[in-house]
C-alpha cells in the first residue's frame, strides 16, 4: 500500500491524524502528512483506508 | 419582528420560520426530493441548496460566491463595508487572496499542538462547572454547564479577564439570534461589546504577553504589522465563531445523551468510543449554517442566481443527504464512515475544528464521569436557538440514580 495526502486539496480537517495517528501527521498550521508511506501491518492498513473515507475533501490517495 | 408564515418552503423559505427551527429536518428531507434547491423572495432572495453536493459546489467555489458576509440579513453589506456588525471579521469574511493571508495567521494557534496543551485547562474547568452544581437533582445542562466551557476557553486564549466570560455570551446571542433586527439596531447593540474589546487590545498594546491578542498585534505581514481593524475583526470572529458554535454542540450531545439511554449505556460501557461518537454528534447536529453572496449572474446547480441573492449553506442539511450517508436520519453512534460537512468544506474549514472537538469529548467525558445517568425533565420544555446556529437553549435535566 501506498499512501498520499493531496497538499493542494488538504484543508486541516484533521480526521486523519486523528483516525490513523501512526500513518498521519500534521505540520505547524494543522494541514496533513503522511507519516508512513507504507502502513507496516493490516492494522495500520485498515486505519488508514478509514482515514481515506472520512477525508471530507478527498484529499487521500491509496495505492494498494 | 416576526416574517409572514412560510407558504411552501420550496418557493419561499425562511430559516427564522417556528417550523424550521422546531424541526428542520423534514423539510429538507422533503426539499430534497422536490427540488434540490429552494429559492425564497424573502431577504432580498436567496437559495437553498439541500443536497450534499450542492452545498459542497457553493462551498468549493470562491470565483462565484463570496464570503464578504456570512450571516443571512435583510442588508447587503456593501464591498468596502466597516467593522460594522461582524462586517470585516477576517479570515471568514476574506476571500482570496487576502484570505490565504489572514487564515495561515492563526492556524498555528489552533493546530493540534497547541490545542492539546490546553486541555488540562478545559478539563479542570468543566470540573468546576460540575462541583458548582453540588448536590442538584435537577439543573440545565445547556445554561448551567454548556454555556460556561467555550467562553472560558476563548478568554483565556485571548487574554482577557476571566472574569468577563458572561459578557460574550450575552453579546453573541445579540449577534447570532437578531438577524431580523434592522441594522441600524444591530450596530447600537454591537456598541458595547467594540468598546470592551477596544480596551482589551490598547491594554494589550500597553502590556504585551503570550496570548493571541498580543500574537496579533505583534505579528508581520510583508514587514508591516495588522492594521487595527484587522486586529479587532479576528477577535471578534473568533469570540463569535468559538462560542456559540461550540456551546450548541456539546448541548445538542446531551440533549440526544439524555433523551437516548441506550447509547449513554454505550458510552458508559466504552468510552474509547467517544470520538467516533463526536464525529456522529458532529454531523447529526450540525450546528453551523453559514452564507454566501452571489458575485455576478450566474446558472448555477441549474438555477439562475443573481448578483447579491444569498445562498445558504446548509452543512446540517447536507449531512442528512441519503445519497452519502446510509440511514441518514437514523444516529448511529459508531458510524464508522463519516464524511460529514458540519466544519464546513473548501478554504473555510474550520480553523477552530481541533478545538472544537476537544472541548466537545471533554466536556462529555467529565459530564458523564459525574452524571453517568440523566434525563430530560420534560421534553416540551426543551428549546432551540433560530439563526444560523442551532442548539438546545434551555435543557433542564434529571439526575438518575444507578
Ligand atoms: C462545534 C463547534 C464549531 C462548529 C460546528 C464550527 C463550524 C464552522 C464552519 C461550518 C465554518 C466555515 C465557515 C464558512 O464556510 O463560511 C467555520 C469557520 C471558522 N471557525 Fe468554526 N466552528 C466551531 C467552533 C469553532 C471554534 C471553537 C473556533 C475558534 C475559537 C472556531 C473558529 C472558526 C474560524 C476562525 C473560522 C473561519 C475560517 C476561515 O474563514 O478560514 N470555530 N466554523
Amino acid at each position: 500500500m501506498k499512501v498520499t495526502i493531496d497538499a493542494a486539496r488538504c484543508q486541516g480537517h484533521g480526521r486523519c491524524f486523528n483516525l490513523a495517528p501512526d500513518v498521519f501527521g500534521f505540520d505547524e498550521l494543522g494541514n496533513g502528512v503522511v507519516l508512513v508511506a507504507s502502513p507496516p501491518d493490516d492494522r495500520a492498513e485498515r486505519l488508514a483506508r478509514l482515514a481515506q473515507v472520512n477525508c471530507p475533501e478527498h484529499a487521500i490517495d491509496i495505492e494498494e | 419582528m416576526e416574517n409572514p408564515p412560510v407558504t411552501d418552503f420550496a418557493t419561499d423559505w425562511d430559516h427564522t420560520d417556528p417550523a424550521w427551527v422546531h424541526d428542520p429536518y423534514p423539510i429538507w428531507d422533503d426539499l430534497r426530493q422536490r427540488c434540490p434547491v429552494a429559492h425564497t423572495d424573502r431577504y432580498g432572495g436567496a437559495w437553498f441548496p439541500a443536497t450534499h453536493a450542492g452545498v459542497s459546489a457553493v462551498a468549493q467555489d470562491t470565483e462565484h460566491f463570496t464570503s464578504r458576509t456570512v450571516v443571512l440579513g435583510n442588508g447587503r453589506p456593501l464591498e468596502d463595508a466597516p467593522p460594522a456588525p461582524i462586517g470585516v471579521a477576517p479570515p471568514i469574511t476574506s476571500d482570496p487572496p487576502f484570505h490565504t493571508i489572514a487564515r495561515r495567521l492563526i492556524l498555528p494557534a489552533f493546530a493540534p499542538g497547541p490545542v492539546r496543551a490546553l486541555e488540562p485547562r478545559v478539563r479542570e474547568l468543566c470540573r468546576r462547572l460540575l462541583d458548582d452544581l453540588g448536590d442538584a437533582t435537577e439543573f440545565d445542562a445547556a445554561t448551567q454547564y454548556a454555556q460556561f466551557i467555550p467562553p472560558g476557553v476563548i478568554v483565556r486564549m485571548l487574554g482577557f479577564p476571566e472574569a468577563d466570560e458572561d459578557v460574550f455570551r450575552d453579546f453573541i446571542h445579540v449577534v447570532l439570534e437578531g438577524v431580523n433586527h434592522p441594522v441600524e439596531e444591530r450596530i447600537e447593540e454591537f456598541a458595547p461589546i467594540e468598546a470592551y474589546i477596544t480596551a482589551q487590545i490598547e491594554d494589550h498594546r500597553a502590556h504585551p504577553r503570550d496570548d493571541l491578542t498580543s500574537y496579533l498585534l505583534g505579528v508581520e505581514v510583508g514587514g508591516q504589522p495588522l492594521a487595527p481593524e484587522h486586529v479587532f475583526g479576528t477577535i471578534i470572529l473568533v469570540l463569535i465563531a468559538g462560542i456559540d458554535t461550540t456551546w450548541s454542540a456539546i448541548g445538542s450531545a446531551l440533549w440526544h445523551l439524555a433523551s437516548h439511554p441506550d447509547d449513554l449505556a454505550r458510552l458508559r460501557e466504552d468510552p474509547d468510543l467517544m470520538p467516533i461518537a463526536v464525529e456522529e454528534f458532529l454531523r447529526f447536529y450540525a450546528p453551523v449554517t453559514m452564507a454566501r453572496l452571489v458575485k455576478r449572474d450566474v446558472e448555477f446547480l441549474g438555477c439562475p442566481m443573481r448578483e447579491d441573492d444569498w445562498v445558504l449553506l446548509g452543512f446540517p442539511a447536507a449531512n442528512r443527504d441519503p445519497e452519502v450517508f446510509p440511514d441518514a436520519d437514523r444516529f448511529v453512534i459508531d458510524r464508522l464512515e463519516n464524511r460529514h460537512l458540519a466544519f464546513g468544506l473548501g478554504i473555510h474549514r474550520c480553523a477552530g475544528s481541533n478545538l472544537a472537538r476537544m472541548e466537545m469529548r471533554v466536556a462529555l467525558e467529565e459530564f458523564l464521569a459525574r452524571f453517568p445517568r440523566v434525563e430530560l425533565v420534560d421534553p416540551e420544555a426543551v428549546t432551540w436557538s433560530q439563526g444560523q446556529v442551532r442548539g438546545p437553549r434551555r435543557l433542564p435535566v434529571r439526575v438518575v440514580p444507578a
